[in-house]
């Protein structure tokens, strides 16, 4: 799993039947203490129970089998997905609040 | 999942048996801001897309799930699948 923050999100009408009901969610690594982006990539993430938003900072899960258990469906093609929105961070001694 | 947009599609008879009757399409990899990147790959498509459509993919073995199977046996050798056409992308 990694930090990153919420930068956009795109829509589909036509998309695969597991992806139906879903948020998609373009994120954005991030460091948890100075907010700093880690690098260019941005991502496209699946949110089917966090609820996230723009400008929330979540934790993404980035492996297939993962995300197939927490949507339930093991016949899902997602490989990232949003498992939770990040509240503190402790790092180093020091403490970042985001939410 | 990544960002592409179809330039083309590809033709192959003679191929391994459990990619008959699939759609091949050449996929430009984009950036969100719509940009190029990168070389040109070969996607199965599973949502019926079209040529110079902005559409989403998946790699890897997600690309395999996505054409349906879970079990080696009945998974076929896929290693990319368009999963969606994009309508709009809302990027800060």
């Amino acid at each position: 799993m990694f930090i990153a923050k919420v930068v956009g999100n795109v829509w589909a009408t036509r998309k695969h039947k597991a992806l139906e009901n879903t948020k998609l969610l373009l994120v954005r690594r991030l460091d948890g203490i100075s907010g700093k982006f880690l690098d260019e990539d941005i991502m496209l993430a699946v949110d089917k129970y966090i609820d996230a938003g723009i400008g929330n900072t979540v934790l993404v899960m980035d492996e297939g089998n993962s995300a197939r258990q927490i949507l339930g469906d093991k016949t899902a093609p997602v490989r990232t997905i949003i498992c939770g929105i990040v509240d503190t961070v402790f790092s180093k001694g020091q403490t970042k609040k985001w939410h | 999942m990544f960002a592409g947009k179809i330039i083309g599609r590809v033709v192959a008879t003679q191929k391994y048996e459990s990619l008959e009757g699939r759609k091949l399409l050449l996929v430009q990899p984009m950036g969100w801001d719509k940009k190029p990147k990168g070389e040109p790959l070969v996607a199965v498509d599973v949502v019926g897309s079209g040529a110079g459509e902005f559409v989403f993919y998946v790699a890897a073995r997600e690309a395999a799930v996505a054409c349906g199977g879970t079990s080696l046996a009945d998974t076929p050798p896929i290693d990319a699948t368009i999963v969606g056409i994009i309508d709009g992308v809302n990027l800060l």
